[in-house]
Formats: structure tokens, C-alpha cells, sequence
């Protein structure tokens, strides 16, 4: 049923087969790290006048769907969503329906990223009121694409990826529809209270900046002024009020826990241990981890480790949990920049503490900006799927080419002084060294480390990392020795797979090139 | 890779059997674990058939990637166990093909086939033997059934691994952990640790040491000992099996003392055999066999605990504690460590990974006990360079056991690279 429009490829400078044309669009093959330049203007949203506003400040409509006519909605427009609420988000999916009952096609979703709850989507596919999906996009939604169902080409871009599109004008929202936890009638809007609470709104800020139209959607409605506004409401058009944007229980995460696993306890002390004894664990210094089970674990060793030496860091990167909250407040480090938060500690640190900073993607991750935070971070902590000899990685795919993650800020990560992979070295008898990674999301020059189980291995390209840890007891193996390890344990190396001849998204690199392609799953 | 064993020669009497019989002519065997919460086993069922060849039936997580490498594997290890006809179903959840091999071995058991051979994995290479004296600070337990722990195990550092066929594997399964664990001592390189197994109690425990010692482990974990008889029956035994098979390297025993009259009869095992290293006590069945609870303090276990020290001394081997069941509470795992050291002990079960670093730190000599003791030693080697018969540090003179114990001391510290 799906058809792809025919579209030459070509290789990239990564060496990838990638297509011209993406939507419609002609697209830039990924030229390698820094080579890229934009020019140009930024993209602007029209020009409005207070006199079109009420006076009263009240830009409140009856509901979304009201909402949504107001703005002009009509086919083949396209509608964003923010996902601070994840699993739990009621509203962008709210929002697309609204738009099915108005009787609307072919729209282009446009998310800062989708979770599995949102498959509802599929059905909207189905019927043709969505045509594609730019973001991410993993269970349901993901083997949709990679099954070859969608009419568009998915395009999978990281967060500061996703700024940059929107700023250069790649990527023209319609109409941002943003989930607002606290809001006011005039459209200021604040993650970090009520029931519904996420923390930052970081990701809603470049479509409330760039968007034509902007809804606000908000279940607890504040009087005037709603502080602190994350979301400024002179962006704002409509404020939409709901019972509820959300399932709470889904939003965060009550208590975030610690991975009992030995393996990636083994993982995550070692990541630690590279740290202090490459001397990256100084006083003033600065890391980023996420929330999976290893990072959280790494933070709780890397906590022992910073008061067994007495050492402080600036400011750690959130996505923020409670670990992270306890580092702030036992005064481990001064500040939190956080650009997403996933557990209830988090959200209560931002909204009760000076020190706990929201971010966007603008501050943090945008590479067609004056520099961002990624690249002043000392040590990044990240997952992978898969990672090859020359420390390429991937991030969205499964060896068998079905979409499993977003990019989320991995990509802008790789900027940090010092980037590692922190991944088991085989997942079910799956080696994840392999000899060409199935998607390219992360070109090896950026990848400094590789922790596994079995041991860590360094980039070659960085003779410093491996003088710093000379003498140390750590475990220091070249990549190749633990990938032919591995390939003995699971008994040989895994059969190629074959995969389809059919591009059915893009990986796109921070510059808005193309990196890689992700294939139809045969 | 896979090596065919017959044992007792090739047993077969199926042909007899199966003559004029419509239907499969033995029950089907089954073995192994499937389902979405089960990594890195396997499920086979083998249904025997009359004719038809074999016929397999694939179900893979990794299908995609190792399907082939399953398939080829099953038949060779069929073929091999002597099958012929039969219906084979896997379902297969990751496992490394050691772990597959081991259960096809199992299901075919099961199912009447295959008697007398066994099907093992290529051998890594063998390991150092270990030292009667070797240290024994922590050993931690993998649950000889689950076979996910098994590969990694070496890797987190303690200073033996210990393959449990008994308290942590269901009766029902005694038999393919056995196989398992067969084969797991073969393909796993288990890196520095020493290679434990425990074995089930007399007579089942003697089953488990016909699959088990012909892979050489390096020590034999002898559960709910209660006299000297069971340890010679043990120790016979695996003379008989290291004799068949050639084997001369060293295999040493630990008699584990789980009740009243196990520690009432501590001194007669521990000197029961010459292979014993050490001795070692569990606390849950004690206590049990007490009637008491188990707590914290352990004042409960105290006479048993220090009895069995004494013995193990008065016996020459090591005094090992038992395991500390709650992985939770790190705190009250260094305090039992710290006191279990204090007592005579030389170390201590792991239930856990996490356990095992707390319990070297706890083992390890404190700095204040090197200083004292390089101080010792010093004062030692000068005296004999002098050639003087006494050994004095300043005024003070110092007898020949405090001489041994610095001296071992500072063995020990060198061994857990506490000093150079």
C-alpha cells in the first residue's frame, strides 16, 4: 500500500548509500565531522500584532479542536508535539485525532520523539490523516516504517538535529500543539508543577519559537503569570485546557532503580574507574549520563569514587534523576543542566532548587548555533546497539534493521572531551562489536571508549586517554581482541542479513546531512 | 567441535524395540527453559520416531543471526548421541552453544536415547591447577541451572566460582544441571577463579561426580556432611573416576558441616581424606537443624562456628565461613566479614558479585597489621643474617609463631597485591 517516491542514492563521505531526495526535499550526503557549512538566514515564523490578540490576555478556546480550526489546520500540514510527558503523553495523540475528526489528510507528525503508547498513531496512518513521521520512532511505530508501511520517509534526527531543522527552516511546523503540566490563559507554560509535572519543556521551545501557530495544553490552569514560563506565551496562540495531558504513573518514574545485573554493575564500575584513573574525575569537572541501568549505577560508583577523593564537579547534564539530585544536594556538584527528567526527584529538585537548571536543545545540543554545551562536557556515558572495529556506532536499530530507539542527544553527545560507550559485549548470544554497524549514527573519530564486561578499549586516535591510564589496573584491551572474544563465546560470527533495497528513513547527522539510511526490513 | 564419548560402549536397543510399533516407541524428553523472562537457555523436545530421519523445529531470538549454526549444531549432537528418527521442537532464548548442547543432551536422555555417550563442547584450555593452601577469600554460587550466569562469572573478580548442583537446582533438574554444568567447565574460561562444584548430597552427589570429574574442577564442595565415611566414599569415588580417565592433576575437597553432628564430628572429616583443603559450614540448615533462628549477630551459630575453626586448624586445612544471604545490606555483610576474619576464618560464600569486593577488603590485612608485621619479618631476616638464634624488634623478643604468623601474613598481603 505504501509507495515511496523513487529516489537515486548515493554514498556518502561515511561510505553509506543514502537517498537524494527525502519528502520531497533534496537532501545533503553527510560530507563528515565539521565539513558541512549552512548558509543563509534562519527561519522566522510571520510577523503578529497585539491587536489580534485579546487585550485580557485570555487566549482561551474550547477545546483542541477548536483550537486547531483556528489555526487554519488543513491537509498536508505539519503538526509537532513535545514528549517530556514519554510513555504517559495523552495529548499529541489528542491532538491528531481532533485533527481526523476535521477531516484532514496527510499531515506530517512532527515529534521531538514517540513512545510506544502513541501507536494509535499507526491507525491514523492507516487512514491517511498522517502521511509521515519526522522523529523518532520505536516499537509499533518503528517496525511500521521499517516494514515499509509509511507513505513518507521517516527522518530520525537527535534533539539538537531537530532544533537545527527547525531553525534552518528544513522542517516548517504548521502548528506545535505543546503539553503544558501549569499554564496561564496567556499561554506561559511550566513543566516543573502540577499534577501532570515533567520537569523542563525544553523540547516544546524551538516550536513555540519557530512554529506559524502554537497551542497550549494544559490540565491546571494557574491565574496569571504561571511561573517560572519555560514557554513564553507571546508565542502562544490558544491555551486548551483538558482533565488530564497525561498518565502520571507513565510521566516519570516514581522511583528510578539501579540495575542489579552483575554484568552491567561490572560495566558501570569500570566506566567510573576509567574516569578517575584517566584524572577526567577532577575538581571543576563536568559529566553526562542518562537513565538507563548502567548510567544510574555508573553515577552511584562515580559518587563514591568523587567523595573518596574529595572531588567536585561544575555542573553535571541531566536527564536528571534522583542520583543526580543527590550529587547536587550533598554539594558533589554545583549546579544540574537538565534537559529532561525522568523520576519524581528530579522533577521536585527543578521545581524547589535554584541550582537545578532547565535546558533546551539550543543551549545544550544545536551545532548550527555559537558552539553549545555538548562539546564543554568532560565525559558522556552512552549506550549503543552496535559498535565496529573503528568504533563507528548505532543507535536506532537492531542488528536486524527493525528501529529501536531514537537518537535522542546521543548524537550531540559525542561532542564531550571524552565520549564512551558503555555497552555489554554481547546481548542473547548477539555480538554487539560487529564488522559494519547495520545503521551509522555516531562516526567512530567521536567515540573515545568502549567499556564492556570483558574489558575497555580506547580509540586509537587517542593516545592521550591510553597514556592517562598507563600503569592503572584497568582492564585496557584493544577492540579487536574482545569482538574476536565474543565471536568465540557465541560460536562464530552471526549470519549477514539480508536486508531490503527500499530506504525507509533517514539518519541524519547534527548538521542536517544525511548519514545513513534505514532499509525496509525484508 | 563436538567430541563423541562412549563410555560403556554404545548401548542401543531401540531396533528390538521399535520392531512392528506404529507409534513413537519411547515418550518424548523434554529439557531446558523457554519464554520471554528466559536468556541465554533453551527448551528441546525430542519425540523419537520410528523413521523420517530428523526433523527439526527452530524457534530462535537470534534466529536470524545463528539459525543455521543451531540447526547444523542439533544435528551434529543427534548424530552423535546415536538418534536417528525423532521429532525435534527448539525454542531457543540466546543460549551460547555449550548451553544448547547440554540440553539436547538432556531431552535425549530423557527420552530413553543416547545412553551411555556423552556430547562434549571443545575443551578451553585447562587451567593451572590450584594450590591445596591457594587463597580462598570469596567463592561465589552460580545456580547450576541457569546458565545465563555462567559465562560472565569470571569476570567480577572472586577467587573461585562455585557450580551449584544442589541447594540451588530443583530436584527434577538435577540431571541436566549436571550436564550443564559438564559442560560449562569445559567451554566456560572461568579466568582466575578457581573451579568449585558442589555436588548433592550422598548417593545423588556420586552421579554427579561420574559427568563431573572427568572435567577436572579444581575442588569438590561436599554439602550436609555428618561423618568421615561420607567423605571417604566421596574421595574414593573420584579416585576411581581420575583413574579411568588419566587424570593426575589434583581435584580438592571441602566438606560443607550443616548440622549439630557434622560439628560435633568437625576434626574426624576434616582429617577424613588428603585432599581436603578446607572446611566450611552452612548456616541455613544448621540453624534449622537447631531449631533456632538465624540472625543477624549470629550468636546462634558462635560454638558451631568457632568449633569448626578450631578443627580446621587442628586438621591443617583452611576454615572457610558460610555464604551471607542478604545482598541488600552491604553494611552488615563487612561486619559479618570483619568478624568471621577475627574468628579464624579465610573467607567466605558470595551470593552475589556484589559481595565479593567487600569481602576481600574485609579479608585483607589492614595497614596497620602490614606495617606491624613487615616489621617482624624485617627484624627476622636480620637475625639470620646475623645468624642469631632469637629475633628482637628494639627490646622486645619475638617467639617463632609470632615469626609464622607475620610471615603469613605478609604472604597474604603480597597475594592480594597489598604490598610488592
Amino acid at each position: 500500500m505504501a509507495i515511496l517516491e523513487k529516489t537515486e542514492l548515493v554514498l556518502n563521505a561515511a561510505g553509506r548509500m543514502v537517498p537524494e531526495m527525502a519528502n520531497g526535499r533534496p537532501q545533503i550526503p553527510y560530507l563528515g565531522v565539521g565539513k558541512y557549512k549552512p548558509g543563509g538566514n534562519k527561519a522566522a515564523p510571520p510577523i503578529r500584532t497585539a491587536a489580534d490578540y485579546p487585550e485580557t490576555g485570555d487566549k482561551r478556546v474550547a477545546d483542541l479542536e477548536t483550537a486547531l480550526r483556528k489555526c487554519g489546520l488543513r491537509d498536508g500540514m505539519v503538526i509537532s508535539s513535545h514528549h517530556h510527558l514519554r510513555d504517559g503523553d495523552r495529548v499529541a495523540l489528542m491532538a491528531l485525532e481532533a485533527a481526523a475528526r476535521i477531516g484532514v489528510k496527510d499531515l506530517m507528525w512532527f515529534p521531538s520523539a514517540s513512545f510506544p503508547s502513541q501507536k494509535g498513531a499507526i491507525e491514523l496512518m492507516a487512514s491517511g490523516v498522517i502521511e509521515h513521521i519526522e522523529g523518532s520512532m520505536n516499537g509499533p511505530l518503528g517496525d511500521y516504517c521499517t516494514q515499509g508501511k509509511m507513505r513518507g520517509m521517516g527522518v530520525l534526527r537527535s534533539h539538537g538535529g531537530r532544533w537545527q531543522a527547525i531553525q534552518d527552516g528544513e522542517v516548517h511546523i504548521d502548528i506545535a500543539v505543546i503539553a503544558a503540566p501549569t499554564a496561564d490563559f496567556f499561554g506561559n507554560c511550566d513543566g516543573s508543577h502540577g499534577k501532570s509535572a515533567c520537569g523542563s519543556l525544553g523540547f516544546a521551545l524551538a516550536d513555540s519559537i519557530y512554529a506559524d501557530h502554537v497551542i497550549a495544553v494544559t490540565d491546571n490552569l494557574v491565574p496569571f503569570p504561571c511561573i517560572p514560563w519555560q514557554i513564553q506565551g507571546n508565542n502562544v496562540d490558544y491555551v486548551v485546557t483538558v482533565d488530564s495531558i497525561g498518565d502520571p504513573a507513565r510521566i516519570v518514574s516514581g522511583t528510578t532503580q539501579i540495575t542489579r545485573s552483575p554484568d552491567r554493575l561490572r560495566i558501570a564500575e569500570l566506566v567510573a574507574l576509567f574516569l578517575r584513573d584517566a584524572g577526567i574525575m577532577r575538581n571543576g569537572f563536568s559529566f553526562q549520563a542518562g537513565a538507563g541501568g548502567i548510567a544510574l549505577a555508573f553515577v552511584s560508583y562515580l559518587k563514591r569514587m568523587m567523595k573518596d577523593a574529595g572531588v567536585k564537579a561544575r555542573f553535571v547534564r541531566g536527564g536528571s534523576t534522583k542520583y543526580l539530585v543527590e550529587l547536587l544536594e550533598e554539594g558533589l556538584t554545583d549546579y544540574i543542566l537538565d534537559g529532561q527528567t525522568f523520576d519524581l526527584s528530579g522533577v521536585q529538585s527543578m521545581a524547589n532548587n535554584p541550582r537545578h537548571v532547565a535546558t533546551s536543545p539550543f543551549t545544550s545540543y544545536n551545532y548550527h548555533g555559537k558552539g553549545n554545551f555538548a562539546s564543554l562536557v568532560d565525559a558522556v556515558v552512552l549506550g549503543a546497539t552496535e559498535v565496529d572495529e573503528n568504533f563507528n556506532a548505532n543507535v536506532v536499530t537492531h542488528s536486524d534493521g527493525r528501529l529501536l530507539h531514537g537518537i535522542g542527544g546521543w548524537q550531540n553527545c559525542l561532542a564531550a572531551g571524552c565520549t564512551i560507550l558503555a555497552v555489554p559485549s554481547f546481548r542473547d548470544r548477539i555480538p554487539v562489536i560487529v564488522d559494519q554497524v547495520t545503521t551509522l549514527c555516531g562516526p567512530g573519530e567521536l567515540i573515545d571508549v568502549v567499556v564492556t564486561e570483558r574489558g575497555i578499549a580506547i580509540n586509537p586516535r587517542r593516545q592521550d586517554l591510553m597514556d592517562a591510564v598507563k600503569g592503572s589496573k584497568l582492564p585496557i584491551r584493544p577492540l579487536q581482541e574482545i569482538k574476536s572474544e565474543v565471536e568465540r563465546i557465541c560460536g562464530g560470527k552471526p549470519q549477514q542479513l539480508k536486508r531490503g533495497d527500499r530506504p525507509v528513513a533517514v539518519v541524519k547527522w547534527v548538521d542536517g546531512t544525511v548519514l545513513d539510511s534505514v532499509w525496509q526490513v525484508v | 567441535m563436538w567430541r563423541l564419548v562412549m563410555e560403556r560402549g554404545f548401548v542401543d536397543g531401540r531396533d528390538a524395540m521399535s520392531a512392528g510399533i506404529e507409534t513413537p516407541v519411547k515418550p518424548a524428553g523434554e529439557a531446558g527453559h523457554w519464554g520471554a523472562d528466559i536468556r541465554s537457555d533453551v527448551h528441546v523436545r525430542i519425540e523419537p520416531c520410528e523413521r523420517g530421519g530428523i526433523e527439526v523445529d527452530l524457534e530462535s531470538r537470534v534466529k536470524p543471526y545463528y539459525g543455521e549454526s543451531i540447526r547444523r549444531q542439533s544435528e551434529e549432537v543427534l548424530e552423535a548421541l546415536g538418534v536417528k528418527h525423532a521429532r525435534v521442537a527448539i525454542h531457543d532464548e540466546g543460549a551460547l552453544p555449550f548451553v544448547i548442547a547440554a540440553r539436547i543432551e538432556a531431552a535425549a536422555r530423557r527420552a530413553g536415547l543416547g545412553e551411555g555417550t556423552r556430547v562434549l563442547p571443545d575443551r578451553f584450555p585447562l587451567p593451572e591447577p590450584s594450590a591445596r593452601d591457594r587463597m580462598r577469600r570469596s567463592r561465589l554460587y552460580v545456580p547450576g541451572s541457569e546458565p545465563k550466569y555462567f559465562i560472565n562469572a569470571g569476570l567480577h573478580g572472586a577467587d573461585a566460582i562455585i557450580l551449584d548442583l544442589e541447594d540451588s537446582v530443583h530436584l527434577n533438574e538435577k540431571d541436566a544441571a549436571r550436564l550443564l554444568v559438564r559442560n560449562a567447565l569445559r567451554a566456560v574460561d572461568f579466568l582466575a577463579c578457581e573451579r568449585m562444584v558442589r555436588i548433592n548430597q550422598l548417593p545423588l552427589g556420586l552421579e554427579d561426580l561420574e559427568e563431573i570429574v572427568p572435567e577436572s574442577p579444581d575442588l569438590i564442595l561436599i554439602p550436609k556432611v555428618e561423618s568421615a565415611s561420607q567423605v571417604i566414599e566421596a574421595s574414593q569415588k573420584i579416585a576411581e573416576i581420575k583413574a579411568n580417565y588419566g587424570i593426575t592433576r589434583a581435584i580438592w575437597l571441602m566438606p560443607i558441616l550443616e548440622s549439630a553432628l557434622g560439628i560435633e564430628r568437625a576434626y574426624e572429616i576434616a582429617t577424613a581424606a588428603r585432599e581436603i583443603a578446607a572446611l566450611t559450614i552452612g548456616l541455613e540448615d544448621y540453624t534449622a537443624d537447631l531449631g533456632v533462628a538465624k540472625t543477624a549477630g549470629g550468636a546462634e551459630s558462635l560454638f558451631a562456628r568457632q568449633r569448626m575453626v578450631n578443627a580446621a586448624h587442628a586438621a591443617g586445612v583452611q576454615a572457610i565461613d558460610s555464604v551471607f544471604g542478604d545482598v541488600g545490606d552491604v553494611e552488615a555483610l563487612r561486619a559479618w566479614a570483619l568478624n568471621s576474619r577475627a574468628m579464624g576464618f579465610e573467607g567466605m560464600g558470595c551470593v552475589h558479585p556484589v559481595q565479593i569486593a567487600v569481602i576481600h577488603q574485609a579479608f585483607a590485612p589492614t595497614a596497620a597489621e602490614i606495617e606491624k608485621a613487615q616489621k617482624i619479618v624485617g627484624a627476622y631476616h636480620e637475625a639470620e643474617r646475623k645468624g642469631l638464634g632469637v629475633v628482637s624488634l628494639g627490646s622486645k623478643m619475638i617467639d617463632a609463631p609470632v615469626v609464622q604468623r607475620a610471615l603469613k601474613l605478609m604472604a597474604r598481603a603480597q597475594a592480594m597485591g597489598l604490598v610488592h
